[in-house]
């Protein structure tokens, strides 16, 4: 219990005081997670709303992967990036290992599989009721993946959301890529982990509290966006 | 519309459209799904500038034959000419069709009509014109920015029968336009129907509604167990139905 009161002693004089040292980590951390959602989004929506309209052969293949893919350990996200950005992988010379670029690409890695194939559900459910109008319409299939994604923006922003909860949270991905290192890649989850193993548990706990704080209110910030655009329109 | 030497002008409408080509003609058309033959070789030549109305108990496959007539799905057998020409998707762009139940996009009232005419590839300018123009003919235009789904069900159907009028179709389809509306709602659907009928657009309408189709019709396609049983004169029909399944129909009993 004494860990509990340590740790809330220790977050708030952390905030208060504005810890640089806390406040460089977590400024790092939603960088990374933020800019790998940011690109995931895109790289998702673009891959939901196609798979939702197209068809082709394997498709079937493509999405059941994808499903599972949302389960992707972090872990395994980041050996995938750490093979193809060692100096003996194919992307080597990049030189981007243990850099945060390399963080972003192991998130994006992570998280574009979970808003892919949310997108990907939320298309096909509109696409039922839309196709045909669409079709009558003259929309080509272009232009009906685009009217899809529009019109599911209200449950595209909840993948978006549940991406960065996944981005936010991971310590394996980063850790790997990231290699932990102070001042350069050390974020919030990778510094609870050190902390932790270290023997600071209040300090680990600490930085937990923050790291939960942030993604809370990143996570209302979202939520009230919608929510205002819900009002403001035209479910 | 804005051109002071259309056609069409003199008769104060919102939206011209060429001419239709007639006749509209089915050879032979079958369509199947899962071993069963929904549409069973199906004749007809459809050569009347009026209104012609598909009537027919629940699974006849009207909506079926509407949605082959329109290329929303592709016939299993036969052909479909239209003013003599194979249906193709360039032919299909020329037709639009309002649904039974209305779909409507996650937008505005006024989004709905300008996106509808996004895709079919119409200019900006053009655009706004047309947006205005359909939504004082639907009578919708202090809905303008309201969400379209919020609408009442009468509004939404207005809304959909204004949105593919802006389209300037030559042939229009209409499924059921007014099967869940009340009077008042299908009275302002039909008055926009004989308007667009005067200005000379095909219209081919699916009804269970005899007073409607006496109403609206000058011709008649009866259709039962997918099969095209008659077609004829709305008056002929109405007065000497020939077939046992229409005189059937029309004396609201059972048709089997
Ligand atoms: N894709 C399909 N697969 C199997 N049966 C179908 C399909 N589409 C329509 N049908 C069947 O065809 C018949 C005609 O349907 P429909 O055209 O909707 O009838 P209605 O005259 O009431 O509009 C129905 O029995 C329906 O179940
Ligand atoms: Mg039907």
């Amino acid at each position: 219990m004494t860990d509990f009161i340590n740790a809330f002693k220790t977050a708030l004089g952390l905030i208060v005081t504005l810890n640089p040292g806390l406040v460089e980590i977590l400024f790092l951390s939603l960088k990374v997670s933020l800019s790998a959602v940011a690109i995931a989004s895109v790289l998702g929506f673009a891959i939901g709303g196609t798979l939702a309209v197209y068809r082709f052969p394997g498709r079937g293949a493509v999405v059941a992967v994808l499903g599972a893919l949302m389960g992707l350990p972090p872990v395994v996200a980041g050996l995938l990036v750490y093979l193809l950005l060692s100096n003996a992988g194919p992307l080597g010379v990049l030189q981007l290992l243990y850099t945060p670029t390399a963080m972003i690409i192991a998130q994006v890695v992570l998280v574009t599989p979970i808003i892919a194939a949310l997108s990907c559900q939320a298309c096909e459910d509109l696409l039922e009721e839309y196709d045909e109008q669409l079709r009558s319409l003259g929309a080509s299939p272009r232009a009906i993946v685009l009217t899809l994604l529009w019109d599911g923006r209200y449950r595209l922003t909840s993948a978006v959301l549940a991406g960065f909860g996944r981005a936010i949270a991971e310590v394996g991905a980063v850790m790997i890529v990231g290699g932990n290192i102070d001042h350069v890649t050390r974020t919030m989850t990778t510094a609870i982990a050190l902390e932790t193993s270290k023997g600071n548990i209040a300090l680990a706990l600490a930085l937990g509290i923050v790291l939960l704080a942030t993604a809370v209110a990143v996570n209302a910030a979202l939520m009230s966006v919608r929510r205002l655009a819900l009002r403001l329109a035209y479910a | 519309m804005l051109d002071p030497t259309h056609p069409l002008n003199g008769l104060g409408t919102a939206f011209g459209s060429a001419r239709a080509p007639l006749p509209v003609e089915l050879r032979a058309l079958n369509y199947e799904a899962s071993g069963k033959l929904v549409i069973d070789n199906a004749n007809l030549k459809i050569e009347t500038r009026g209104i012609t109305a598909i009537m027919g108990p629940n699974g006849a496959g009207k909506s079926v034959l509407l949605r082959l007539m329109h290329g929303l799905i592709a016939p299993t057998g036969g052909e479909i000419l239209w003013g003599g020409r194979q249906m193709d998707r360039e032919l299909s762009r020329r037709q639009a069709m309002v649904f039974q139940k209305p779909v409507l996009l996650r937008r505005s009232v006024a989004a709905n009509i300008r996106h509808a005419l996004g895709l079919r590839g119409v200019g900006r300018k053009e655009r706004a014109i047309r947006v205005d123009d359909a939504l004082k003919l639907a009578a919708l235009e202090r809905h303008a920015s309201t969400p379209a789904r919020v609408l009442s069900g009468g509004e939404q159907q207005r809304l959909c029968l204004a949105r593919a009028l802006s389209l300037e179709p030559e042939l229009l389809f209409l499924d059921e336009p007014t099967a869940s509306l009340d009077p008042a709602s299908t009275l302002a659907i039909e008055k926009l129907l004989i308007d667009a009928q005067r200005r000379s657009i095909k219209i081919i309408v699916v009804t269970h509604d005899v007073g409607q189709a006496r109403r609206l019709a000058q011709d008649v396609i009866f259709m039962h167990h997918g099969r095209i049983i008659e077609h004829g004169y709305a008056d002929s029909f109405f007065d000497t139905p020939r077939s046992e399944g229409a005189r059937a129909y029309l004396a609201g009993g059972l048709v089997l």
